[in-house]
């Protein structure tokens, strides 16, 4: 368990990271929760790794005319625990606080995690849900890629060589919005079997607003489009609930491994959209 | 005049902290990967890719040219090297000659072929992948069923039947009792691979001494002694020149119960390169080529009598036995068919074992090592025959156990149960846990649709390892306990404890006996050149076995201080008490270290009683022990989902006098999370081509601590006869209480439905499924 030899620098300003990141053979160490593993396995093998812990500006959670702005080196626990992300975007820092354990949400990152992406991550649920949106920088360009545009597939993004996930950008919450994360923990690794986070807004008794994401069931996370548009106007009873809920993984190409069947985990998924869906009109108003 | 009377505080019985604790928490400890040496190298070892392949080429140049790189050694170097010891005789057992490193084949995926020796660990890593092998795959078999069929890939070319061995046992009249049972029952009922994952992986450092021609090797093992006899005969060498030290071992459980190729391979090297060598496992290795436990298919057949009465027992065992032999593989499963019976009285016992080779690492001892198979099996067989006759379960164990006043009781499968009253802990367990109106409480829930459990096992276990007829390597265990000249303790054992706390038990035993305080007494062990030869620590035997040898060395002890108090005092009527030595005549004193003082400056000598105060005990035990006990599990399982939740878990242990209560629920608390552990969520899953798919701890799923239920303990107390302590041993006991206590639970809670039986591990999907499948039906 000793990775390949590697060089390894720890700039102390973003500028400095895109630099050295420019390098063909230099790979972004966050966390090191997924790449020191790979390293270890020898799966990954970068010649240098760009340490951006040192890096104050990318730590940051701050608000911005209506949106949060999550950089992408504050950890797990960053989130679970930010007053701000409490009050303005509770999904993120429910879900940051159902990662691991102790130790891996000290470590990991939102950014290091999304850019990993990992099928059976549980950020891609609550990001959904919240229709983020991922910076991208590098050493001199900068963009903006919907989520959706920049998960492509399993461990694949949208990031050209020398980009770097700089911060996520999440709504802050209208009053009234509730949501919910809800997973089954794998019992080995903890990561979602399936994470199914839900939004949730009423306007006169009628839900208003439903988005729905869903972590863990595909080869990447998914915004179940399909089953926001059978809550949205209803009032959101047990049974539109369920209804709704029923029809999350159709259509779906459910992963199938040794911990769930792809049948067992499109029917955890009905499940666990119904209890988050639930979860989050109880704290809606 | 009055006097006030105080009596010694007696430390055994008390819940004392370890004195193991402060150095293990506080990163002090010295675990083999700590020790460092002048001028020490480091190994890595390739191992196989494949389950089974021919090595048609190996070319180690491209390793041997990587500046750093010392030497490299292949199965062809290392030809003289003994074979690896499978001290588990059976008759007709078929040996696979166990090399240090392959030769021409590769058996399972992690069989070493080569190691590489550098100057750094890097390097040596590195290096590894440098060395060039053509294999040629073979089709390969990891499944021990799909193994005995016709025309499966013959592990061994030379035994294409893949059968390692075949025992038979027959106790009683089994025709008899089946002939004349109103009922018979019959499962099959798997106790799956398990990975015994020790939170330390193994690691060895070897170092050779050219001035004085010996090796000492320090390995992360629970048998130091084992080690030391099994790799001077591996290596050709004399036994005294040859030091094996266990330095601290992080968890064991079983694994680190043998002698592995890496230990006799490290003492190689070591003399080839004349430096020390150090060896550290990975994860993924120990994963790979550290033996694994269980793999058993198990047919049950159970016979009773209308009323419940067990009559007699059929079990056939299919045993996962792997490529190899290790130390102790065919004999596992031989524990399974001497428990089989468990608590019950029923003498009748017909078991035939056969053992299979397959594509997989070696089986071998783990946490309980054929017993929580066995136990498993009779205490899911009792639920499914108490189901059969609508009896309750609680009312069938009652009724079919061996009756207190039937100890010792002789068994079926030729066991001398010592001790024993199992419906006390039964009782004791239905009490806690208000079994009374615990049925009403289901019948309740599942009219709201809940699917609640009840499950109940009753144990009886095989403990204190054990006379040496029973044992392959001996089985008695010895003892030194030295009053060094200042009145201080120290203990050598010849046991290895690695987390169980002897460190503290046995002071408490030698404080009590000698009136000393705690912190007086220094318990060492694990170093072959410190403690005279001793057996180790397995089958929940330091404390029965080693204890005993050091409190017969203490009465030696006493025995000879109590000469030198009647000297210093010109008495021949004193009392050796509470550390002081009285004449009962006088009243005058003198104390222990007084009298060390005397006995070592040796001006003056008692009659016949040589200097110094020293004592050397070697006790071979008469019999095993036989602890016992009742957990009983309350779960509720999720109708959506499948998924399980312990809700309460109750367990009453009868380990005979507890020195320790504070050891004794660390031992019952970490047994039961590994039972549990195998109950629902642990498997090592090989696929068809015998890739170890859960080889990471990304897919093998340990419980952690937030996965363990709390966890409410109690003791009933029969001392056993066998010692003078009255101990039996309580290492093992939770892991085999456990798994069937949850099985049942959930089969319980799912009986409704049809159910009847589960295998392990009880995985939300299987649940779901089974839940699923019911409400369809």
């Amino acid at each position: 368990m000793i990775p390949l030899e590697f060089d390894y620098s720890a700039p102390a300003t973003l500028q400095e990271a895109l630099e050295l990141l420019a390098e063909e053979e230099a790979k972004p160490l966050a966390g090191g929760c997924s790449l020191i593993p790979l390293l270890k396995l020898r799966l990954a093998a970068p010649g240098r790794l760009v340490d951006l812990s040192r890096i104050p500006e990318l730590r940051s959670i701050a608000a911005n005319s209506g949106s949060i702005h999550a950089g992408a080196m504050a950890t797990h626990y960053d989130l679970e625990s930010s007053s701000l992300l409490r009050a303005a975007c509770p999904l993120l820092a429910e879900t940051a606080s159902h990662i691991g354990d102790v130790q891996v949400r000290n470590m990991g990152t939102l950014g290091g995690s999304v850019a990993h992406n990992d099928p059976a991550a549980d950020y891609p649920a609550a990001l959904f849900a919240l229709e983020a949106q991922v910076r991208l920088r590098s050493k001199d360009s900068e963009r903006m890629l919907p989520l959706s545009e920049f998960l492509v597939d399993a461990l694949i993004t949208a990031a050209e060589p020398g980009e770097l996930v700089t911060e996520i950008i999440v709504p802050a919450e209208q009053p009234g919005t509730g949501a919910s994360y809800q997973k089954m923990r794998n019992p080995a690794s903890g990561f979602a079997l399936v994470g199914v986070a839900a939004r949730m807004r009423k306007t006169d008794g009628i839900i208003s607003m439903a988005r729905v994401g869903v972590t863990g069931l595909a080869a990447i996370g998914f915004r179940a489009v399909a089953v926001e548009q059978l809550l949205e106007g209803t009032a959101g009873s047990a049974a539109d609930i369920k209804k709704a809920a029923a029809v999350i993984a159709d259509g779906v190409e459910a992963n199938s491994d040794i911990h769930a069947s792809a049948n067992y985990r499109k029917h955890v998924a009905a499940v666990y959209a119904a209890r988050a869906i639930t979860a989050a009109l109880e704290r809606s108003s | 005049m009055a006097t006030t009377v105080t009596k010694p505080e007696t430390l055994v019985g008390k819940a004392i902290r370890r004195k193991e604790d402060p150095r293990l928490i506080t990163g002090t400890a010295t675990y083999v990967d700590d020790i460092e040496m002048p001028g020490m190298h480091h190994a890595c070892i390739l191992r196989s890719p494949h389950a089974a392949a021919r090595i048609l080429a190996l070319n180690t140049q491209p390793a041997i040219d990587r500046p750093g790189v010392v030497a490299v050694f292949t199965g062809d170097d290392t030809k003289g090297i003994g074979a690896v010891v499978c001290a588990g005789l059976l008759p007709g057992l078929r040996i696979p000659e166990h090399k240090v490193l392959a030769t021409d084949r590769v058996y399972y995926v992690g069989h070493p072929v080569a190691v590489v020796v550098a100057t750094d660990r890097y390097i040596a890593r590195d290096a590894v992948d440098l060395i060039e092998v053509e294999y040629e795959p073979l089709p390969a078999v990891a499944d021990p069923e799909r193994a005995l069929e016709p025309g499966a890939p013959a592990v061994h070319p030379q035994w294409p039947d893949n059968i390692a061995y075949t025992y038979h046992h027959d106790g009683g009249d089994v025709d008899q009792a089946f002939a004349d049972a109103a009922v018979v029952v019959k499962e099959r009922i798997i106790s799956q691979r398990l990975i015994p994952t020790a939170l330390e992986c193994r690691g060895v450092v070897a170092s050779w001494s050219q001035g004085d021609q010996t090796i000492t090797i320090y390995t992360s093992t629970q048998v130091p002694h084992l080690v030391r006899s099994i790799v001077a005969g591996m290596l050709g060498l004399p036994e005294h020149k040859l030091r094996v030290v266990a330095p601290e071992v992080g968890g064991g459980f079983g694994s680190k119960l043998n002698v592995y190729p890496e230990e006799g391979l490290m003492a190689f090297v070591t003399r080839q390169i004349g430096k020390p060598v150090k060896w550290i496992e990975s994860r993924r290795e120990n994963y790979l080529a550290t033996t694994h436990g269980r793999g058993h298919v198990d047919f049950f057949e159970l016979a009773a009598a209308k009323d419940g009465t067990i009559l007699g027992m059929k079990l056939k065992i299919i045993q996962d036995c792997g490529a190899y032999h290790q130390l102790l593989t065919p004999a596992i499963p031989t524990l399974s068919v001497l428990m089989a019976p468990g608590a019950y009285r029923f003498r009748n016992v017909r078991a035939d074992i056969v053992g299979v080779f397959t594509n997989c690492v070696p089986t071998d001892a783990y946490r309980g090592a054929g017993r929580p198979e066995a136990t498993h099996g009779i205490e899911r067989m009792v639920d499914i025959l108490a189901a059969a006759l609508n009896l309750d379960p609680a009312d069938i164990r009652f009724k079919n156990f061996v009756g207190k006043d039937e100890f010792p009781f002789q068994t079926g499968t030729g066991l001398s149960y010592d001790s024993g009253d199992y419906g006390a802990p039964l009782q004791k367990a239905l009490d806690m846990i208000g079994y009374a109106s615990l049925r009403e409480e289901q019948r309740l829930a599942r009219r709201q649709g809940r699917l609640m459990g009840i499950g109940i096992s009753t144990y009886g276990e095989i403990c204190a390892m054990g006379p040496s007829s029973a044992l392959p390597s001996g089985g008695w265990e010895s003892a030194t306990v030295r009053i060094e000249p200042d009145g201080k303790v120290t203990i050598m054992s010849g046991v290895s404890p690695h987390g169980q706390g002897q460190e503290t038990s046995f002071a408490q035993i030698a404080a009590d006996e000698l009136g000393v305080a705690l912190d007086d007494v220094q318990v060492l062990h694990g170093d072959t050149s410190l403690v005279q030869y001793g057996i180790g620590t397995f089958g929940s035997r330091a404390t029965a076995v080693g204890g005993t040898a050091v409190y017969y060395a203490l009465q030696d002890l006493k025995a000879k201080a109590q000469k030198f108090g009647a000297m210093l005092l010109e008495s021949d009527d004193v009392t050796l008490a509470g550390g002081v030595c009285t004449c009962n005549k006088t009243g005058k004193t003198v104390t222990v270290g007084q009298i060390a003082a005397a006995a070592y400056r040796a001006l003056k000598l008692p009659p016949d009683t040589e200097p110094g105060l020293v004592a050397t005990r070697y006790w071979e035990p008469s019999n095993f022990t036989f602890p016992f006990g009742a957990h009983i599990a309350i779960t509720e399982i999720d109708p959506d989902t499948g998924a399980v939740e312990v809700k309460r878990y109750v367990a009453v242990d009868d380990c005979g006098k507890v020195i320790n209560p504070l050891l004794v629920a660390g031992q019952v608390h970490g047994g039961i999370a590994q039972g549990l552990g195998q109950a629902l969520y642990e498997q090592a899953v090989y696929d068809a081509d015998g890739q170890l798919v859960t080889g990471e701890l990304m897919d093998y799923a340990v419980p952690k601590a937030a996965m363990v239920p709390w966890i409410e303990t109690d003791h009933t107390c029969t001392p056993s006869p066998v010692n003078p302590l009255g101990v039996k041993g309580i290492g093992e006991a939770g892991t085999i209480g456990c798994s069937p206590a949850v099985v049942n639970s959930v089969v319980d809670a799912l009986s409704h439905l049809g159910v009847r039986h589960i295998d392990m591990p009880l995985t939300p999907e299987k649940i779901w499924n089974l839940v699923h499948k019911g409400g369809e039906a």
